[in-house]
């Protein structure tokens, strides 16, 4: 399967995930989007070599995970294959930052290396975090919540027709794509000449919908603005669940949950 | 307002590219006909079309619908009367779900939230898509999504449909139960296509246009029985009024 | 050149979120202001065509490694800086949240590195100036090959003074910055002759399209360069504020961490900021201190407190505790998601007998 291909699977994919009905889905999409920002806030504030401290913070995506149905091993496999930046840049810690800073048993073990697993552990949970948020809640109810968060209207409406569109237009670079690899059997990759000239073509036809995009709106009254009409209430489940949630961000943030546990246990059995 | 008719006066047009899509063409539709409108690619279909709701302004001539002239003052009203269909119900789909599509005109229209939900769920009632009202388009099926399209249209309760080929990229189940539902309904319809055979299912009355002029006006049955004039106009009898070669007498 | 999450500080991502954020409120007001509706259409429709572009690799010539098109500048000459840059950011957001590109925290500097930098920068100061109303196929490449490197270049500075500012790497500044910039210089250059080819293509195709689009985007008038002006002072700050977290003082980081923690609890609770700010501070003050850097420094005092025995042995005997507390705690959680599936199970089997066996 050719990138392109992939790519527009794993939008649907996803997508698709949050049709699903379970407690987690049924929550106000702004409850999600909140709680959401305040993880990871809450797991990017802790200290370069706490490895420790957010530890606890899996169980957010845990908990989510299980209740809304989702499937572990997928969304596992999309944090693997994501964006290698933050493994790149953070494999250099351990390189560089080679002052030992703790001992497990013979073993020294240098703050590159917590570093590095520190950074492993940041990377793991935002993301997934991002990929929970958009599996439990679908993307255009995430554009809802943050048009009724204030995020300005221009912004979201791009969104939501940006993810309308990704779908039409991908589709169509995907057949073109595959136009020219049934012709071109010996080339693996395209040539930039023949890339130039596909992904103008691919512009020309952009171009040419959204005009009858506009004429489509046009013939039903659009004056430049679009409204979204489907209504938000926001419950006492969706609180509870903000600030549940929340609260724990803030005792896990402030409180080395894990360590406790161990003293309170070594303790026990010195 | 009682009798809607559609006037086009000597209308035409030229591309801001220089192709002249219509060369001066004219016609009067009255209430209650059903019209078809059929060329060869590039005669000047689409561009007529979108003429008749005022999403192109002409450069030569005039249309009118209903009691008005299309103009920037009218135009309001016009495209509240004159509902169109694009070829490409993904270029008339824009929005995230059905629901919202379908309420995407009478919420232009400043309705109150109660006859919008009345209106969307009536419209799609009409054309059996209900249950898939919170189905992002992307997740329709050919049919599925020609009869949302037509949806959006109805729930703006329009007196003339404009449709432009709305048979094409449909499989032959979907293209007879959109022809039935066409059927059904008692607008004026304006409908521009290839599909000969639809035309004269739906259609009583029919023009031609070949390369931005009208070459017939008339009964369809008549014009499709014209040899002559449909080789002119680079079309061919439908294929229902072709003497079938397997099975018919040869 | 995605930013992630897991590279920056509460700080850094903070900042860069305001920023981001202040700009795209900005460019909606402008874009509010022209009152084109034909390019709400023309915004999403090109979003998704740079979306879908971008997932077609190619191979770059005499290398056969492969490459993408980059959509700053692309996007700045159909539909000016203001609406290119709001299409870049819903790109940016979709990535984020669909394909882990990045993150939630690190929008906000992707959005600068990879919107701002090319459509309010590199488009209106180099592009523009090159093109200058007159269409040629030599001035569109011109443009684009120097407009997109310049954009890619900033782009990547702001990559390397956001990472080095959040102290989470611990790649220096020179070794990084050497890193960086020579290979978006090299990046920059295919991306800029595959931008001026498409744009050449369109041109060729469709010569309207973009005169039209030359001719009305907003050109070098008197309000973009006030502008400019005061972007550019907004600039400076942010680089010196940056700058100074990157300076080589660990305080300087932690108090970044410390400080911004307290942030994320004030963006909760909006009420009484500064008596919140101030508790929160004595708070972190007066918590057991269990920051591994602090056994590096000579009295640790923090860890002494907690076991006062030699400074090796207290290491081993957290470590121990930490062992056994991870331990715990994965255990923990592991439990309560157990206790949840069946739980869930239970309900899905009572509410409907057949659903599962």
């Amino acid at each position: 399967m050719s990138k392109i291909e992939s790519a527009l699977f794993d939008l649907s994919g996803l997508d698709a995930l949050a049709l699903q009905q379970s407690p987690i889905h049924r929550l106000d999409p702004r409850a999600k989007v909140l709680t959401a920002l305040a993880f990871a806030i809450t797991v990017v504030s802790f200290g370069k070599y706490d490895l420790t401290g957010p530890l606890p913070l899996l169980a957010y995506p845990v908990v989510l995970i299980v209740l809304g149905d989702l499937p572990p091993g997928y969304l596992l496999g999309k944090l693997i294959i994501a964006s290698p930046f933050a493994l790149v840049v953070g494999v250099f810690n351990p390189l560089l930052d080679r002052a030992a800073l703790t001992q497990l048993g013979p073993l020294n073990v240098s703050g590159g290396w917590i570093s590095f697993g520190s950074i492993l552990l940041r990377f793991g949970l935002t993301l997934l975090a991002a990929l929970i948020l958009i599996a439990t809640t679908g993307f255009n109810a995430v554009c809802l919540a943050l048009t009724r968060l204030r995020v300005p209207r221009v912004l979201t409406v791009q969104l939501m027709l940006l993810y309308r569109y990704i779908f039409v237009l991908t589709g169509e670079g995907a057949r073109m794509v595959r136009a020219w690899s049934l012709r071109a059997v010996s080339e693996r990759r395209m040539p930039s000449r023949i890339f130039s000239s596909l992904a103008g073509q691919l512009l020309l036809r952009a171009l040419d919908r959204a005009q009858r995009i506009h004429m489509a709106m046009l013939s039903r009254g659009f004056e430049g603005e679009i409204r979204p009409i489907r209504p938000l209430r926001l419950g006492a489940a969706d609180a509870a669940f903000a600030l549940a949630w929340t609260g724990f961000f803030v005792l896990v943030r402030f409180y080395n949950i894990p360590r406790l546990l161990g003293r309170l246990v070594t303790g026990i059995a010195q | 307002m009682s009798h809607h008719i559609v006037e086009v006066k000597d209308l035409a047009y030229t591309y801001p590219g220089g192709t002249r899509a219509l060369r001066g063409v004219s016609f009067r539709i009255v209430h209650g006909e059903s019209v078809g409108i059929v060329g060869a690619n590039g005669a000047g279909k689409s561009t007529l079309l979108r003429h008749l709701n005022g999403t192109v302004e002409p450069a030569q001539g005039s249309v009118r619908v209903g009691d008005f002239p299309i103009t920037r003052k009218t135009l309001h009203q016009v495209r509240r009367t004159v509902g169109m269909v694009f070829q490409d119900p993904d270029d008339q789909l824009f929005m995230p779900t059905v629901y919202e599509d379908v309420a995407f005109g009478p919420l232009n229209l400043g309705l109150p939230t109660a006859e919008i939900e009345n209106r969307v769920m009536q419209s799609l009632d009409t054309v059996g898509a209900a249950h898939l009202r919170d189905r992002p388009p992307y997740r329709l099926s050919g049919g599925e999504k020609r009869a949302v399209a037509i949806a959006t249209v109805l729930s703006m309760t329009p007196d003339i449909l404009v449709l432009d080929e709305p048979t094409s990229n449909l499989d032959p189940k979907a293209r007879r139960q959109l022809i039935e539902l066409l059927r059904s309904f008692r607008h004026t319809k304006i409908i521009a296509s290839h599909d000969l055979d639809m035309i004269l299912d739906l259609c009583e009355r029919t023009i031609v246009i070949h390369e931005g002029r009208i070459t017939a006006d008339g009964p369809t049955a008549r014009i499709f029985n014209d040899q002559n004039l449909l080789a002119e106009s680079h079309l061919e009898k439908p294929l229902r009024m072709q003497a079938c070669p397997i099975c018919g007498p040869r | 050149m995605h930013m992630a999450d897991a590279l920056i500080s509460p700080a850094v991502g903070a900042t860069m979120w305001a920023a981001a954020g202040g700009l795209i409120v900005y460019s909606a007001h402008r874009l509010k202001a022209e009152l084109d509706e034909r390019k709400v259409p023309l915004m999403g429709v090109l979003g998704a065509f740079v979306f879908a572009a971008q997932m077609i690799n190619f191979t770059i010539p005499a290398t056969g490694s492969s490459g993408h098109i980059g959509g700053g500048i692309i996007l700045s000459i159909l539909l000016g800086p203001d609406a290119a840059l709001i299409t870049i950011a819903s790109i940016l957001t979709v990535q984020a949240l669909f394909f882990a590109d990045g993150g939630l925290l690190a929008l906000g500097c992707n959005i600068i590195n990879i919107g701002f930098f090319p459509c309010f920068v590199a488009y209106p100061l180099i592009f523009r100036k090159i093109v200058d109303d007159r269409l040629t196929r030599g001035r569109i490449l011109a443009g684009s090959v120097a407009s997109v490197v310049v954009g890619l270049q900033l782009g990547a500075l702001a990559v390397v003074l956001e990472t080095v500012g959040s102290g989470i790497s611990e790649l220096p500044f020179k070794a990084f910055v050497l890193l960086m910039q020579p290979i978006h210089l090299a990046i920059g250059c295919v991306e800029g002759l595959i931008t001026s080819a498409v744009v050449s293509f369109v041109w060729k195709a469709r010569p309207e399209i973009l005169e039209m689009a030359t001719l009305a985007g907003p050109g070098t008038g008197r309000s973009t360069k006030k502008f400019l002006a005061s972007l550019a002072a907004v600039t400076i700050l942010l680089a010196g504020f940056l700058s100074w977290f990157a300076s080589s003082r660990p305080d300087g980081l932690e108090w970044s961490i410390e400080r911004a923690a307290g942030k994320s609890e004030l963006a909760e609770a909006p009420h009484g900021l500064a008596a919140a700010l101030g508790r929160v501070q004595n708070m972190t003050a007066f918590l057991p201190d269990y920051d591994f850097r602090q056994s590096q420094k000579p009295a640790g005092r923090g860890v002494a407190a907690a076991a006062p025995a030699a400074a090796p042995a207290v290491n081993v005997g957290t470590s121990v505790a930490g062992l056994v507390g991870t331990a715990l705690t994965l255990g923990l959680v592991a439990l309560v998601s157990v206790i949840l599936k069946t739980r869930t199970q239970d309900r899905a089997a009572r509410q409907n007998p057949f659903a599962r066996s």
